[in-house]
């Protein structure tokens, strides 16, 4: 599905990737860990598009170019970025951007959009499915919301919008336990055959709900180590400073 | 790209572009005593009418034009403007809409205003002004059988001269600035409407202003009052064609809210902006002044605005009765050339009145926004209170945002509050909303209508809808 040859990325003459490999093939769950500034996030955001990297290397996403494609057309084909840091968006109600979102996506896919109807009936079921007060949504896009309540407003996206691949940029940084079990319950409802998450973290414990299939570790812009879920046990036994 | 194309592309960015190809009756180009005479005549005005005008022409030639406002314009030549035209179909008076020129009613039709009865689907009275003359009032008698007056205003000088006679120019006297006195001298048609003593006006009215011939200004006058106890909600809204000549739009709007009454106008001003490079446009100097002259009565303005090359307005409130109180909701929006100069004015004379302002000031491209506003309240207004809020959004770094708010307080009983933030969109705001599946028109949109909400709320539901797709419409290519 996601497949990643020898990406290298620069900002402002820095250079952050450096010759990065990933397979990702569709129902896997792939767990990214690694130390600040090891180029977790610059990987997340190149992957869904953000300007102002100069990129190279190959990305294909289902056979396509990803690279080539403008940021709103990759969330088109299916995938999303659960944010480190969600912005604010002042007098913007949460329900109506959601459903801005999802109608703007099945209207590029040829699909019928939801009518106030349909939407709020889908809302209702994912919320209580994620046990996720709906009060929230009646609010302004994350202004004044607390970090787990944005971090939980992210997952509820993405269960919403049911992506091929997501990714989740160290959405549990932060989290208390309430929040963490919402994370990981919103990735798990949305685990199948097809769809495949990209899980970026520092710590094993929202793992210990997840259950990834493989673990990687990326250390200064390249992934220096591939394994299963016990390969984040042992990174949390010796830090990543002694991880070689 | 051939001349065609091109014309079909231009008229994308402005679908009210079009001009209708229709005969006119004109008077002679020029403003002197016999154009006003004229006028007067062919609309078979009394005497006292024709007198009004002719003193507030005697005014005009002692005034100058005002030249403090921040965006300049090349000098009008105002001998060189007609001050009337109308459709020759409307010489001999249409008595019902289907007697109305199909053209004319095709070109409304394209506007997305049904004149025909289907317009009673919208539960919206409509009057339509086309350059300076009404062609039509939809739902007349079942406004009639309240004792509700909506017409246009020849009509009303006609047959309700009492009522004009005893309120018009009674808010803006015919001695008031250069442009609100050229009106006076030289209006030509508008809406006119009266609400009975405790009626609440069942429906909403509003006015379709369309300017259509070319070098021909448009000096409307509309004259509202709300008798006591009354309530009335009632919008305009305007278009113009696509000329590269700048056009003249002086309209004078007179609202007067006695006793416990309450008057909402609402605005959605869609006049041609002009192209991209700046070239013609409408000015759209318009002078709107309500009067809270009852105890406890209110006056609330709302306005979208738009369009227009330049637009240099006040819509402003006399809170003159006790307890009354004033209200002003702006949007405003400039993009590629646009300027604007727009604000509003509260004078605080009675005991306890209120007045609340909310201006959210949108500029894009290389064009200008001013939020121009005065609070005063004078000595006599004791536990008076104001609140402004002035909130301006910038797009890109081309264009220009600024605020200044004149604040006059007489009286230590009473509170003004001020607050003002400037912002800009952000490339974080608009990655995440594409990350969403948005794209960037659709972002701006939502991020701006964001910003605008407060405004939005208060206007008529129907129009909410229209107004937040032209606000949308109208940043259109301004970001990336």
């Amino acid at each position: 599905m996601l497949s990643i040859e020898n990406l290298k990325a620069k900002i402002d003459e820095k250079e952050i990737l450096k010759g990065l490999n990933l397979d990702i093939k569709p129902g896997e769950v792939h767990a990214i860990m690694g130390p600040n500034g090891s180029g977790k996030s610059t990987l997340s955001n190149i992957l869904s598009g953000k300007k102002g990297y100069e990129i190279n290397g190959k990305v294909t996403f289902d056979g396509e170019n990803l690279l080539e494609l403008e940021t709103e057309e990759r969330a088109h084909k299916g995938i999303f970025l659960a944010f480190q840091y969600p912005m604010e968006i002042p007098g913007v109600n949460t329900n109506t951007f959601l459903k801005t979102s999802i109608n703007a996506i099945k209207k590029a896919r040829g699909e019928k959009e939801l009518d106030a109807i349909e939407f709020l009936k889908l809302i209702k079921e994912k919320s209580a499915e994620l046990k996720f007060d709906e009060k929230i949504l009646n609010r302004q896009l994350n202004v004044g919301f607390s970090g787990g309540e944005k971090k939980k407003n992210e997952i509820l996206q993405m269960s919403i919008l049911n992506p091929k691949l997501s990714i989740l940029d160290e959405t549990d940084s932060g989290l208390d336990i309430d929040a963490l079990r919402i994370v990981s319950e919103g990735v798990n409802s949305l685990r199948n055959k097809n769809n495949s998450f990209l899980i970026i973290t520092h710590y094993q414990r929202l793992l210990d709900y997840i259950k990834p299939d493989f673990v990687h570790v990326l250390k200064n812009g390249q992934i220096i180590k591939s394994g299963d879920f016990e390969l984040a046990k042992e990174l949390e036994k010796v830090g990543y400073e002694d991880f070689n | 790209m051939d001349s065609r194309q091109k014309e079909i592309d231009s008229l994308k960015d402005y679908k009210y572009g079009f001009s209708t190809d229709i005969e006119n009756t004109k008077a002679p180009k020029g403003l002197n005593e016999d154009v006003i005479k004229f006028i007067s005549n062919i609309k078979k005005e009394p005497q006292w009418m024709l007198d009004f005008r002719l003193k507030a022409f005697e005014r005009f030639k002692q005034l100058k034009e005002p030249d403090w406002q921040k965006p300049k314009y090349p000098k009008i030549d105002y001998q060189d403007l007609y001050y009337y035209s109308a459709p020759k179909s409307m010489k001999d008076k249409p008595k019902s809409l289907d007697d109305l020129d199909p053209k004319l009613l095709e070109t409304y039709k394209k506007l997305g205003i049904p004149l025909q009865e289907q317009a009673r689907l919208n539960g919206i009275a409509v009057d339509a002004v086309f350059d300076s003359v009404s062609v039509a009032t939809t739902f007349k008698e079942e406004l009639t059988k309240q004792g509700i007056i909506f017409c246009s205003m020849s009509e009303a000088i006609q047959k309700h001269p009492e009522l004009v006679k005893k309120y018009l120019g009674s808010v803006i006297p015919t001695t008031d600035h250069f442009f609100a006195t050229l009106n006076s001298a030289v209006f030509t048609d508008g809406s006119f409407v009266y609400i009975p003593e405790n009626v609440k006006c069942p429906m909403e009215l509003s006015t379709y202003f369309r300017i259509n011939a070319s070098e021909t200004g448009q000096f409307e006058r509309t004259l509202i009052i709300a008798d006591k106890g009354s309530y009335v909600s009632y919008l305009e809204g305007c278009t113009a064609p696509m000329r590269d000549e700048n056009q003249l739009h002086a309209a004078n709007v007179e609202l007067i809210a006695l006793d416990d009454a309450e008057i909402k106008y609402s605005t959605v001003q869609n006049w041609y902006p002009g192209d991209k490079d700046g070239k013609g446009g409408i000015y759209n100097f318009v002078t709107k002044r309500g009067l809270c002259k009852g105890i406890n009565s209110k006056i609330s303005w709302t306005q979208v605005e738009t369009g227009s090359a330049i637009t240099w307005k006040y819509p402003s409130c006399i809170l003159k009765g006790d307890n009354s109180v004033g209200e002003f909701y702006s949007i405003a929006i400039t993009n590629n050339h646009q300027k604007a100069d727009t604000g509003t004015k509260m004078i605080h004379l009675g005991k306890n009145t209120k007045s609340k302002i909310i201006s959210k000031g949108i500029s894009a491209g290389k064009s200008d926004m001013m939020y121009r506003g005065l609070v005063d309240i004078s000595s006599k207004a004791d536990n008076s209170r104001n609140f402004t809020q002035c909130d301006s959004l910038l797009m890109g770094n081309k264009c220009g945002a600024h605020t200044i708010p004149y604040i006059k307080n007489k009286n230590l009983k009473s509170n003004i509050e001020h607050e003002a933030t400037t912002s800009k969109i952000s490339d974080e705001q608009l990655y995440y909303c594409n990350q969403r599946g948005l794209n960037q028109e659709e972002a701006v949109s939502l991020i701006v209508n964001g910003f605008c909400k407060e405004v939005l709320q208060q206007l008529p539901m129907e129009f909410a809808v229209e107004a937040q797709k032209l606000v949308g419409i109208s940043l259109e290519g301004s970001v990336g």
